[in-house]
């Protein structure tokens, strides 16, 4: 299951930084984050509940980096 | 600067605010009107007000970084330095840290908004609404032809807008009568809706013209500036402008399929396919922050202990705090910022530059790829040549055959002698005669021939039998067709009126243990694609089919070399003497005829094998890449197979927008070599950023331990740097 999210965040170190903490999310499989374009594509982990699952990928991202947002 | 967002305004408003302040700290003689031992005191308290103007944001971040355990992160390390600066009593130049890489931050944020706003004014393709036709459509309201009734199928009531639609509402005069036309979401037509274009606008879905003349500009879709004519039953693509007339659309797609979302889609998305630069910039600044980080602490605890003990210096607060302001020239100079930014940046340019002449590439990584190519492999039809089989002659059988023939079918046996037969190509007439003589009898003879090829290959989709049926014209009834067997790059068999009738190649005739006579055995000398025709044993004739070398082919092959491809290799399907004939007229190094579809692949496979092995590189540039080429029509295991697939004029076809991994939307094919130069002229950018930030830092860093460099240079290695990598970066979107 793949997913994208429009995302804004300032740096470009920053959407790298978010990448990391969304790949080590439980219930991602994989993570990629494209700051020329805000977006970001998850894939989910089979059986996961996506919705709390972006719950916890938007908590690890705000602690790696605070100025960012995901649209849900 | 009108076109900022609030965030970038804020910001210019608080650097400015603060540079002005900082100034005039800087040159105000406190000392002249305060006791000198409030000087001090007085001055830090002042300068921490612009400090604190332009760069509360970036020490809140450092706190909440150290707090989420965070650390290194470029919020620390400016953080770090300025207060240090601070404390060391250096407030101009704490201030002046802060306000440098406030300005960076809004010039990088302000490039890349500016870049990702031309990156969409370049593929302005994405329409805003389409004008849905509501209450049934009467085709024909303009008087056109009355063939046309059958494509009022899906339309409903057949009565023109005289019910009236719900909201927004406009009537359109269309030749006829007024209808009734609803602006909606393009996400909201549903396929086999009526869609109505007016000049001047943007066509929304694809689909298929039902009313009207026109003439598009697909600039936006294919890099082609001329504009292409469409009429009734023509398909068109969304993204392209339509210039003159009032156009009826079926759409055929729904707005998400469409072709102007799935390019948007592409080059959006490009960018989450990393190139390798991308990953070994990533990693480089996961442990270059902190590796800096700990080479300051490093500095400031044991370059003072070793100038004591080493050198014996004196120790004491000089010699520490000279250590420490070389530490904090060292986080200055930290800073992954400028090539971290520039490189994704670079990428989207170059993608984003090359999608508006017409060159999708999927993903950064095949940019590499792409830079990298030394050979190129070339699937003949469609890439080089036109692909629009035409016949251009028809040769029945020598009567001389007639001796051993045991013609089963009465009236089938040639008794004429072999004549060429041209097709006229222009006026639709099907195939002419040409010759002197020509007789009731041969004409049959001929024509029969055709007649014979036309219904065997009657079921096939091969464009052999497409151009075989197009050159017989007339109506395909009078035989009743039996089993048809295709066979995979030899022909067909069919069997008409139950004589089995084989079309093909010469291999199918060896097959069907037909004898051609010598007579008429003309294979070798033409330069098309010959198919034999035969009914039981006999040998019926042959037709002759040639593609069309495209006009700009020789010129691609040249371009191609001179981008620097060491190898060029054509494939195909076709016969020796028509690949030699093409390879020579093109300058294509080698070509490999006769090869059947799963032989592509082998071929390519084989073709891998070779660069790995003896490296069709120049020595010291590493292993070149091998590109295929392919028309999307049945090439898609190639396509995915090679290093890199590029599929010519695809625009249509899923199946190779989905295999390839870079797309021409038009079938020219000096394209490729274009995509080539736009990706080695990328790839250059991203090394020069790469090794001109590198190098800068590491220069700064090696002067600020040794205590040569100040903050200033620190601010430049860190600001200056990125600005210009930024700058180079935008060269890119050309």
């Amino acid at each position: 299951m793949k997913k994208t999210y429009k995302i804004d965040v300032d740096c470009a170190n920053c959407a790298n930084k978010m990448e990391e903490a969304t790949k080590k999310t439980t219930g991602v499989k994989d993570a990629v984050v494209n700051f020329m374009a805000l977006k970001m594509k998850v894939e989910f982990e089979d059986g996961a509940d996506i919705d709390s699952v972006m719950q916890d990928v938007i908590k690890n991202c705000k602690v790696v980096e605070d100025d960012c947002q995901i649209f849900l | 600067m009108k076109n900022m967002t609030k965030k970038q305004k804020n910001l210019l408003l608080r650097i400015i605010a603060a540079a002005v302040l900082m100034v005039v700290l800087a040159v105000l003689p406190l000392k002249d009107f305060l006791p000198p031992e409030a000087v001090g005191p007085v001055r830090f308290a002042l300068f921490l007000v612009p400090y604190f103007t332009v760069g509360y944001d970036i020490l809140r971040k450092a706190l909440k970084g150290i707090r989420n355990r965070q650390v290194f992160d470029e919020n620390f390390l400016m953080a770090a330095a300025t207060v240090g600066a601070m404390a060391l009593g250096e407030y101009t130049e704490g201030v002046a840290v802060m306000l440098f890489y406030q300005i960076g931050e809004l010039f990088q944020s302000y490039a890349v908004g500016r870049s990702r706003r031309n990156i969409s004014d370049l593929m302005d393709i994405r329409p805003d609404y389409a004008n849905l036709v509501v209450g049934g459509w009467t085709p024909g309201a303009g008087g056109s032809g009355p063939e046309e009734a059958e494509n009022a199928g899906a339309g409903s009531s057949g009565i023109t807008g005289e019910t009236g639609a719900s909201g927004g509402t406009g009537t359109s005069a269309d030749g006829g009568g007024a209808e009734q036309i609803e602006q909606v979401d393009p996400d909201d037509v549903e396929i086999g809706s009526i869609i109505l274009i007016q000049p001047g606008e943007r066509v929304p879905i694809d689909g298929i013209v039902v009313d009207g003349t026109s003439s598009l500009d697909t600039a936006a879709l294919t890099g082609e500036s001329l504009p292409r004519d469409v009429r009734k039953g023509q398909e068109i693509l969304s993204g392209s402008i339509n210039l003159s007339g009032v156009l009826h659309v079926r759409t055929t797609k729904e707005f998400e399929e469409s072709t102007a979302s799935r390019i948007l889609d592409l080059v959006e998305n490009a960018g989450t396919r990393k190139a390798k630069s991308e990953q070994f910039i990533t990693r480089f600044a996961r442990w270059y922050t902190p590796a800096v980080c700990y080479g300051a602490l490093a500095l400031a605890v044991f370059g003072p202990l070793v100038s004591m003990f080493v050198f014996h210096k004196a120790g004491g607060w000089p010699l520490w705090s000279d250590w420490v302001y070389r530490a904090l020239t060292f986080l200055v100079i930290s800073c992954p910022c400028a090539i971290v930014v520039s490189i994704p940046l670079t990428f989207f340019g170059g993608i984003g530059g090359a999608g508006s002449k017409g060159i999708l590439i999927k993903g950064s990584n095949f940019m590499e790829t792409l830079a990298n190519v030394r050979t190129v492999v070339f699937d003949k039809t469609g890439t080089l040549t036109k692909g629009n089989f035409v016949v251009t002659k028809v040769c029945p059988a020598h009567t001389g055959s007639e001796a051993e023939g045991k013609n089963a079918l009465p009236g089938a046996q040639a008794d004429a002698v072999a004549k060429t037969l041209e097709s006229s190509g222009i006026s639709g007439a099907g195939v002419q005669q040409m010759g002197t003589g020509a007789g009731e009898d041969m004409e049959d003879a001929a024509d029969r021939l055709l007649k014979y090829a036309a219904l065997a290959e009657m079921y096939s989709r091969h464009p052999i039998s497409r151009s075989l049926k197009e050159a017989y014209r007339k109506p395909l009834m009078s035989v009743r067709i039996g089993r048809s067997k295709e066979i995979s790059g030899r022909g067909v068999i069919t069997e008409l009126d139950g004589y089995p009738v084989a079309v093909g190649n010469l291999e199918l005739m060896q097959d069907q243990g037909v004898v051609i006579p010598a007579e008429d055995d003309h294979s070798a000398v033409e330069t098309g694609t010959v198919v034999h025709a035969s009914m039981g044993q006999d040998y019926l004739g042959h037709i002759v089919i040639s593609d069309e070398i495209k006009p700009r082919a020789a010129e691609a092959v040249r371009a191609l070399k001179k981008a620097g491809v060491t190898r060029t290799v054509m494939l195909t399907g076709d016969a020796e003497g028509i690949a030699a004939h093409v390879a020579a007229e093109l300058g294509i190094d080698e070509y490999h005829a006769r090869l059947l579809p799963e032989d592509k692949v082998s071929r390519v496979e084989a073709l891998l094998g070779d660069r790995d092995k003896e490296g069709t590189a120049p020595a010291g540039k590493g292993k070149g890449t091998l590109a295929f080429v392919g028309d999307g029509i049945n090439d898609a295991p190639v396509l995915s197979r090679a290093d890199l697939g590029i599929a010519m004029g695809a625009l249509g076809s899923d199946a190779a927008i989905e295999a390839a991994d870079v797309v021409l939307m038009d079938d020219d094919p000096t394209k490729i070599a274009q995509a080539v130069s736009i990706a080695r002229k990328c790839i250059r950018i991203v090394n020069e950023n790469i090794w001109f930030a590198i190098g800068v830092k590491f220069a700064c860093l090696l002067l600020g331990a040794l205590g040569i460099a100040n903050m200033w240079l620190a601010i430049f290695a860190d600001v200056g740097v990125m600005v210009l990598c930024v700058l180079n970066a935008i060269r890119a979107l050309v």
